[in-house]
């Protein structure tokens, strides 16, 4: 008995737990996500979708807790919790000149042919860059940290079809291999039915349906 | 030797240029010529009533009248610096970043040199220490409103790409690391450009007033190569801090960025 307890709460603080979340006069949300799994969310625009993305990036203020693998995001830094918990915006900026300047720890060569990009990649020039390249580019981007949760804010939308597929098999491993997480944001539903293992709609009054 | 005096009459033959300016400005629609003369009444009202303040000030030296006028002084810069501003911080720092950074630069750098450089005594002495700090606070004032409203507008104009700098795991100082260094640029820009460019194509204005009073042109340079390093290092350091103090208000405790929050445009 003791020792299924232990199990039990083990099995607790594995993954995102978050717990009568508010920000911005919304919430309370209360849901976890364990280890190796997806969060599909939908929902029409203007339901909050990325504003709940950015409290749990500890971008906004929030209040009510938020932890991954038991660690509590209010023990670390803002920039040491970001770097685990990363936000994929539905639209990516780039401040520098060239590609190569946005990494300071270079992906391997193996993740740029992922997603069909050569190693020159890096000397490309950002406004040379079409919208869907700078999107696979902002995933890479993302991953230099190897967050353990990503919140994906549309991830796929300006994407073509055959890029679809590569970006939803290159995130999917990538969680597989290191047992993370994802808040996966799609319009999608037969998206959400390929990559997570739940989906959830964000209603206009700022509720969650579970959908399945 | 002493210099000509200038009557009414002189004055206001030089003011004709002015005029002059302000009607080609109202005939080709430039619309400058109002606040044109309105900045040449301020000057000529402005100045005399200072004139006036300060032959009685220097007639007696007395360290509370000197302070008053300092005070002074540092307040009309700090609503100076806060009125140049387009993006404001909300509250009393709107006024109270850029008047205490003119305070701790120009002040400090001030006592500095009357005390252990030119050794007036008393330290306070009037006559030294008003234009002193005058022609400091009018320069740190300069670069300093620029570097303010460089970072506040940039942070604003920016606000979504700092964010994604943030989301990707970068500390506040990092997020805006671009940005500060244009700022602190903006600031410092002029008077480097100043030094620069003194004696080859400008004679700097106090100076060209201790010539104009018969003073030796080797005296007036040692006063203006010294004037030229407190302005700079009294700029730098005054344009650092008020952009630290910024910056301070732009993040809160868990380096999210709070512009809408702490700051607004005017």
């Amino acid at each position: 008995m003791a020792k299924s307890n232990a199990d039990a709460s083990r099995i607790a603080m594995n993954g995102l737990i978050v717990d009568q979340l508010r920000f911005m006069h919304r919430g309370p949300y209360s849901f976890g996500i364990p280890s190796s799994s997806v969060f599909g969310l939908s929902g029409s625009s203007g339901s909050g979708k990325t504003l709940m993305l950015r409290a749990i990036s500890d971008l906004d203020p929030y209040t009510g807790r938020i932890s991954l693998n038991g660690i509590d995001c209010q023990s670390l830094s803002g920039p040491e919790w970001r770097q685990k918990v990363a936000w994929l915006p539905a639209e990516s900026l780039w401040w520098h000149e060239t590609v190569g300047a946005h990494f300071w720890k270079r992906p391997s060569l193996e993740w740029f042919n992922e997603l069909g990009f050569g190693e020159e990649v890096t000397q490309w020039e950002i406004s040379r860059l079409s919208t869907g390249e700078k999107q696979r580019l902002a995933i890479l981007r993302l991953l230099q940290h190897h967050p353990a949760a990503l919140l994906l804010d549309e991830p796929t939308a300006s994407l073509d079809k055959n890029n679809i597929a590569v970006v939803e098999k290159f995130i999917l491993k990538y969680l597989s291999d290191c047992q993370g997480l994802a808040v996966w944001v799609s319009h999608d539903s037969g998206q959400l039915d390929r990559v997570a293992a739940c989906h959830y709609a964000m209603q206009l009054d700022g509720s969650l349906r579970q959908l399945r | 030797m002493n210099v000509i005096p200038l009557g009414a009459f002189e004055l206001s033959l030089a003011s004709l240029l002015v005029l002059l300016l302000a009607w080609l400005s109202f005939r080709t629609r430039l619309e400058i010529e109002k606040p044109l003369l309105i900045a040449a009444l301020r000057t000529t009202v402005q100045l005399s009533l200072i004139g006036v303040v300060l032959n009685t000030v220097f007639a007696s030296v007395n360290f509370w009248l000197v302070m008053l006028v300092w005070v002074v002084m540092l307040t009309a810069a700090g609503y100076e610096v806060m009125a140049r501003q387009k993006v404001r911080v909300k509250g009393p720092g709107r006024f109270f970043i850029g008047a205490s950074s003119m305070l701790v630069s120009s002040f400090s750098i001030m006592v500095l040199i009357l005390a252990l450089v030119i050794k007036v005594e008393p330290w306070y002495s009037p006559r030294y220490a008003i234009p002193i700090l005058g022609m400091l606070l009018g320069n740190t004032m300069n670069g300093i409103a620029l570097a303010m409203n460089t970072f506040s507008s940039l942070a604003w104009n920016r606000r979504a790409m700092i964010e994604q700098r943030l989301a990707l795991g970068q500390t506040a100082i990092a997020a805006v690391e671009d940005i500060w260094r244009e700022s602190v640029r903006t600031g410092l820009i002029p008077i480097i450009n100043s030094m620069a460019a003194a004696g080859l194509v400008s004679l700097p204005g106090m100076m060209t007033g201790q010539i104009l009073a018969g003073n030796t042109a080797t005296d007036a340079v040692r006063y203006q190569i010294l004037i030229m390093f407190m302005i700079s290092s009294g700029t730098g350091f005054g344009v650092i801090l008020s952009l630290w103090l910024m910056r301070r208000r732009m993040f809160d405790g868990r380096s999210r960025l709070r512009m809408r929050d702490s700051f607004h445009v005017s």
